[in-house]
């Protein structure tokens, strides 16, 4: 139940609560897994023509090890998955933290970008691009899970499989989503590693939040201690 | 026609002659496995495993094949034993089918069928083989499907021949028994699951189409199942073993996932 006259919490949360580093390197660690893998099994047989992985950078040395492998991390991402995607939107971290997201900011910053000018003083608010890409690969990951499941249970799930028309249709969406998370890590660690407080934010939680933010937050959860 | 690809592991070339490898066994089960630890110690892996002892790749392969067990049981219960895979019109028909084995398709040897006979093992009541004209006499049921490779490739197929379920009540089989295990003329072995063997798209093929299926793609006999992936639908096929033991199977052995369902 919101109530203004609730004194603030008497420890502000950080940037990045303990429970959100957790799922984020968890996720980080399952989602490499799965993409080294992926290369693995995608050279098997390939969908672009000449297009081949070298053995050095994919994981599992053989077809079926990298098949275990990718099918041992799924759960991981898929458990994990979850409890991140309750997480944020349980606790109004989403919407805080992601929207609304403004176009004109967006052009702005990648126009300063372009500029070589990275502008982030404040790490705790997200620029317009930030936002972009945050709710991109999140999307792109659910959608990655979803042609992931048509794929391995085409039978199965056939009135599933069927949204995505034919099996081969999934198995190149499921490798177009491969490249584009693999496009959203090198600008993520690319930028991550360009302001580097973020990274460190990511393992000790950053600055604390601004109150007045956390007051616009929808359903924040009471302190407990 | 059939294009031979190069490096595919569902056709990979056997260079060296058998006896070699009968007589040097352990060796190169040993090479085989420093070339897994090899792998395994890739850039991918190595970004994973900082901080475990990436020395040793016995616990790593243990690891991942418990989860591939656990996946086994994961599919077993997701399996709806009445639900049909999708079928395909005759105009979406391969011909002739796409040949695959773990061998060159040059490297086919034939079976004759007047001296083929389907020999039976296990839990069954009426263990008489079976000859080919005896097989080409059962009812036949036709199934148009998808056969699915674990490599990615597919294509529609369209075979014929009796259904599974029908045989195992014909021979007296134990339809609440495990597994059925199957020995093929080229030395390839499989097995699958009872709910997979009693499915209605699942069939001891005899025909392709309105032909005898050809010697490259399993004549006299073969599996063809609708919700299993290519591996689990083994050619040439000699002898059926109804069992509460789980058997392995050519690729399985090598860490292919067991149950293979899609």
């Amino acid at each position: 139940m919101p109530d203004a006259t609730r004194p603030p919490p008497r420890r502000p949360r950080r940037l990045h609560p303990v429970a959100v580093r957790v799922m984020h390197w968890i996720n980080a660690l399952a989602i490499l897994m799965l993409l080294f893998s992926g290369l693995k099994i995608y050279d098997d047989y390939p969908i672009l023509n000449g297009l081949y992985f070298a053995e050095a950078i994919t994981l599992g040395g053989h077809p079926e090890t990298a098949l275990q492998w990718h099918f041992f991390a799924m759960w991981i991402l898929g458990v994990n998955g979850l409890v991140y995607l309750a997480y944020g939107l349980v606790t109004g971290r989403f919407r805080r933290k992601l929207l609304p997201v403004d176009p004109r900011e967006v052009v702005a910053t990648v126009r300063d970008a372009l500029r070589l000018h990275l502008g982030h003083d404040d790490i705790r608010h997200y620029n317009g691009v930030q936002k972009l890409l945050y709710l991109g690969v999140i999307a792109i990951v659910v959608l990655q899970v979803a042609t992931g499941l048509a794929i391995w249970k085409p039978v199965q799930f056939s009135e599933f499989a069927a949204l995505f028309g034919s099996f081969q249709t999934a198995r190149i969406l499921h490798f177009a989503g491969l490249g584009a998370i693999a496009g959203f890590l090198v600008v993520h660690v690319a930028l991550a590693l360009l302001v580097p407080k973020t990274l460190v934010a990511m393992v000790t939680g950053g600055p604390l939040e601004d109150p007045a933010d956390r007051a616009l937050a929808p359903s924040a959860p009471p302190a407990t201690r | 026609m059939t294009i031979q690809r190069l490096g595919s592991i569902f056709r990979r070339p056997t260079p060296i002659g058998q006896a070699v490898f009968d007589d040097n066994r352990k060796l190169v089960a040993s090479i085989d496995r420093r070339g897994l630890l090899r792998g395994s110690l890739s850039l991918g892996s190595l970004v994973m495993l900082t901080g475990c002892d990436v020395g040793h790749e016995g616990s790593v392969q243990s690891a991942l094949r418990a989860v591939s067990e656990f996946n086994d049981a994961v599919q077993a219960a997701l399996f709806r034993p009445d639900h049909l895979a999708p079928t395909y019109a005759l105009d979406q028909v391969a011909h002739p089918p796409r040949y695959n084995a773990f061998y060159g398709i040059g490297d086919v040897r034939p079976v004759a069928a007047s001296t083929w006979k389907l020999e039976l093992a296990g839990r069954i009541g009426n263990k008489t083989p079976w000859t080919v004209a005896q097989m080409y006499d059962l009812p036949e049921t036709e199934l148009i499907a998808k056969h699915i490779c674990v490599e990615g490739w597919d294509y529609v197929g369209h075979w014929k021949g009796v259904s599974l379920r029908l045989f195992l009540e014909r021979i007296g089989a134990d339809t609440k028994a495990r597994y059925l295990a199957f020995k093929c003329a080229d030395d390839y072995t499989g097995s699958i699951d009872m709910a997979t063997a009693l499915h209605p798209q699942t069939i001891l093929a005899t025909r392709y189409g309105d032909d005898p299926i050809g010697d490259p793609f399993g004549f006299p006999l073969r599996l063809r199942t609708a919700t299993k992936l290519g591996y689990k639908n083994p050619k040439w096929i000699t002898a059926i073993e109804v069992t509460n033991t789980k058997p392995g199977g050519y690729w399985e052995d090598r860490g292919f996932n067991w149950f293979g369902g899609i």
